[in-house]
C-alpha cells in the first residue's frame, strides 16, 4: 500500500478511527465501558501468536514511541534478548512531566484499561512476566483509577495467572513517583524504581541488557502501550493508513497557553499546527495574527516563530525538518500580549530545579543559564552576552549522562535564533532609558 | 536547586516523639513489600515515605526516616538521601492544606501570577509560609502536568484547573469555612475536552 509523503496535506481524523474512544471521561472509565469499546475482546487470540510476530506487526506499524524520542516501539522490542532464563521486565513510563503535556493522565483516568491491555500484550511479546507503571506521584486520583482498572482485570482473570487463559501468567504493580521530572528519563526512573535517588546511568549497557534490577528490561511511554492493543486489533496497515510515511497513526496533542479553548485531543499524526490551533482551540487569543511563536513538542523543544507555523505539519520528520522536534506534543502557544524570553526563562527555572545534580554542565549550568535569563528577561544583556549564552547552552548540551542538559539549553538556543533582534533592541531601550 | 519547597529543603528535624508504624500501615507495608523481588525491598522505600507522611501529619521526620530504614534493613543515610531528593516528601512541618501553584510557561501564559497573588491574599501567606492557624502551606511548583486545564493549583491529593481569581478565592474560602470543594475543572469541563 502507498503510503503518503511526510509533507502532504492530511484529512480530518475520523471519528471511528480514533484509538482513545474515552480520552475525555464522558463514558464510564471502568471495566464494563472499556469491554464495550472493544478492549479484551480478543487478547487470548493476540496472545496465541507467536512472540516474534507481535514485534513484526508493531514494527510493521511504523509506531514510534510516543514519549518523546520518536524511536521505533517495534525495533526498541527486538533488542530485548530471547529465551534467557532471567526474568525481564516492561516499565511503563507514566512519570508525565513535560511542561505541556498532560495526555497520559487522560489516558490512565478515562481509558485505563488501553494501558492495562497493552502491558500484558508489550509484555507478553518481550517475554517480561513483570511490568511496573512508574507514575508521577502529583497523579493521585489516576493512581487510584489505574489501581482499580487493575484489580479489574485482575478480577477478571485478564491479567495475573493464565492471563486471559492464554497460558501466559503476568503481574502488573503501580509505582509512583514523588515529583522530580529528571524520573521520566528512562534509566533515572529505574533508579527510583529500585528504590534510590532518581539519577540517570551511563548507557551502554542499555536496559535491553542491564535494566531493572539488572534484567533485561524495556521501557515504553504510556501512549506507545496503550495504542498496542488497537494496532493489532484492527491491522498495522489501519494504522498505516492514518498519517504519512514513517510517522503513522494517531496521536494525542495537549494544547496549552495563549489559545482561546486550551485542550487535549487525539488527532491524525501530522495534522497542520494551524488547523490544531485554529479548529480545535478556537485559535489564539487575540487571533491568528496575535501569535508570537508555538512551543511544538513540550518545553524541549525550540520554538517555531509565527511563518513557520503556517504551514509545518505536526510529525516526526516535518517538525524536525523545520528545526524542532515533536516531543510529546505538547503545544505551547505565545502570543504578543506575552514577553517570550519570560516563556524561556521559566522554563530555564524549571530545568534548573529539575536538574539531578549528578553532571557538572548541567548541575551549574542550568543555574548559570537561568541567571542570564532573568537578566535577559530585564533588558540587561548586551548582544555579546547574547551570544555568550549562546555559546554556554552549546557548551551543556551533548555533555551530560542524560539529555536533561540538551532540554534546558534547546529553548534557549531557539530563542536567540528567532528572536535575537529583539532581544537586542531590548537591551538598547533599557540602556537609553537608564 | 531552590531552597524553600517544603520537599527540597536539606534540614531535617525531630518532631521530639517515637514515629512507629500503625496498625493499618503494618498491613499495607507487607503488601508493598510483595510487589518488589526478594531482596529488592528497597524498592519500597518511596511508597514507604508515603505512608509514613501520611501518618505523620504530612511530613517526614528523622524518627520517619529511622523507623523506615529499619523496617526496610538499609542505611538512613540512603532514606534521607531519597527523602531529599523527591519534592513530595515534606522535609519540615506544613499546614492542613498544603497548596501548590504551578508556575511553569503553560499555566504562567494563562495568569498563573494572578492566582498566586489571589492565594498569598486570601490565605494570609507569603509564597513558603505556613498561615498563623496552620490551617495553609503555600509553594510555588513546577508544572503538575495539567497543562490543557492551566492555571492550575495542587491542594493535598487535589487538582483543582481552568482556574480564575474569583474561583481561588472561592475554592480557599470553601476551605476555611470546612465547606466541599469541586475538584477537577472549575469552568465545568469534565476533563480538557474543547469546551463549547
Amino acid at each position: 500500500m502507498a503510503l503518503k509523503k511526510v509533507g502532504e496535506v492530511q484529512k480530518m481524523l475520523n471519528e471511528k478511527d480514533k484509538v482513545f474512544q474515552n480520552l475525555h471521561g464522558f463514558q464510564e472509565p471502568f471495566i464494563e465501558g472499556a469491554l464495550k469499546r472493544g478492549s479484551w475482546s480478543n487478547t487470548k487470540e493476540i496472545l496465541s501468536k507467536d512472540q516474534n510476530d507481535i514485534i513484526e506487526l508493531v514494527k510493521s506499524s511504523q509506531l514510534r514511541g510516543r514519549g518523546g524520542a520518536g524511536f521505533s516501539t517495534g525495533l526498541k522490542w527486538s533488542f530485548m534478548p530471547k529465551n534467557t532464563g532471567k526474568q525481564h521486565y516492561l516499565v511503563v513510563n507514566a512519570d508525565e512531566s513535560e511542561p505541556g503535556t498532560c495526555k497520559d493522565r487522560e489516558i490512565i483516568r478515562n481509558d485505563p484499561h488501553t494501558l492495562v491491555e497493552g502491558c500484558l500484550i508489550a509484555s507478553y511479546a518481550i517475554q517480561a512476566t513483570k511490568c511496573y507503571i512508574y507514575i508521577r506521584g502529583e497523579y493521585h486520583h489516576e493512581y487510584v483509577q489505574l489501581e482499580k482498572a487493575i484489580e479489574e482485570a485482575y478480577e477478571r482473570g485478564f491479567i495475573g495467572k493464565n492471563a486471559c487463559g492464554s497460558g501466559f501468567d503476568f503481574d502488573l504493580y503501580v509505582h509512583r513517583g514523588a515529583g522530580a521530572y529528571i524520573c521520566g528519563e528512562e534509566t533515572a526512573l529505574l533508579e527510583s524504581l529500585e528504590g534510590k535517588k532518581g539519577q540517570p546511568r551511563l548507557k551502554p549497557p542499555f536496559p535491553a541488557g542491564v535494566g531493572l534490577y539488572g534484567m533485561p528490561t524495556t521501557i515504553n511511554n504510556v501512549e506507545s502501550i496503550a495504542v498496542v492493543p488497537t494496532i493489532l486489533r484492527r491491522g498495522p496497515d489501519w494504522f498505516k493508513s492514518i498519517g504519512a510515511e514513517n510517522n503513522t497513526g494517531t496521536k494525542i496533542f495537549c494544547i496549552s497557553g495563549n489559545v482561546n479553548k486550551p485542550c487535549t485531543i487525539e488527532e491524525e499524526m501530522g495534522i497542520p499546527l494551524k488547523e490544531l490551533v485554529e479548529k480545535h482551540c478556537d485559535g489564539v487569543e487575540g487571533g491568528w495574527d496575535n501569535l508570537k511563536a508555538i512551543v511544538p513538542g513540550g518545553s524541549s523543544t525550540p520554538m517555531l516563530p509565527k511563518n513557520i507555523c503556517e504551514s509545518v505539519l505536526m510529525n516526526f520528520d516535518d517538525l524536525k525538518a523545520n528545526g524542532s522536534g515533536l516531543g510529546t506534543a505538547g503545544v505551547i502557544v505565545v502570543n504578543k500580549n506575552n514577553d517570550i524570553a519570560e516563556v524561556i526563562e521559566r522554563f530555564a527555572h524549571f530545568y534548573k530545579h529539575e536538574s539531578c545534580g549528578q553532571c557538572t554542565p548541567c548541575r551549574e549550568g542550568t543555574g548559570w543559564m537561568h541567571r542570564m535569563m532573568q537578566r535577559l528577561v530585564r533588558g540587561e544583556i548586551s548582544p555579546e552576552q547574547i551570544e555568550l549564552l549562546e555559546n554556554v547552552t552549546k557548551q551543556v548540551e551533548g555533555h551530560t549522562i542524560c539529555a536533561l542538559g540538551d532540554a534546558a539549553a534547546w529553548p534557549i538556543q531557539g530563542l536567540i535564533k528567532n528572536f535575537k533582534s529583539e532581544l537586542i533592541s531590548k537591551y538598547n531601550k533599557k540602556l537609553k532609558a537608564s | 536547586m531552590s531552597g524553600n519547597h517544603p520537599g527540597l529543603s536539606n534540614n531535617f528535624s525531630r518532631s521530639g516523639e517515637k514515629f512507629s508504624w500503625s496498625k493499618d500501615n503494618l498491613r499495607s507495608i507487607k503488601n508493598i513489600i510483595s510487589k518488589y523481588p526478594k531482596g529488592r525491598e528497597q524498592s519500597a522505600v518511596m511508597p514507604l515515605l508515603y505512608l509514613a507522611q501520611e501518618q505523620n501529619n504530612n511530613w517526614i521526620s528523622i524518627e520517619c526516616i529511622e523507623t523506615i530504614a529499619e523496617t526496610l534493613n538499609m542505611p538512613k543515610i540512603r532514606v534521607t538521601e531519597v527523602a531529599s531528593f523527591y519534592s513530595m516528601y515534606n522535609t519540615r512541618p506544613v499546614g492542613e492544606n498544603l497548596v501548590q501553584i504551578c508556575r511553569t510557561s503553560p499555566c504562567w501564559l494563562r495568569g498563573s501570577n494572578k492566582i498566586t497573588k489571589t492565594i498569598c491574599k486570601e490565605t494570609k501567606c507569603e509564597i513558603n509560609d505556613t498561615s498563623d492557624d496552620n490551617k495553609f502551606t503555600v509553594v510555588e511548583v513546577e508544572c503538575l502536568g495539567a497543562c490543557s486545564n492551566g492555571p492550575m493549583i495542587q491542594i493535598n491529593n487535589d487538582f483543582f484547573e481552568d482556574l480564575d481569581e474569583e474561583s481561588t478565592k472561592k475554592i480557599i474560602d470553601n476551605i476555611k469555612e470546612g465547606k466541599p470543594n469541586i475538584i477537577g475543572s472549575q469552568k465545568g469541563r469534565r476533563s480538557s475536552e474543547n469546551a463549547q
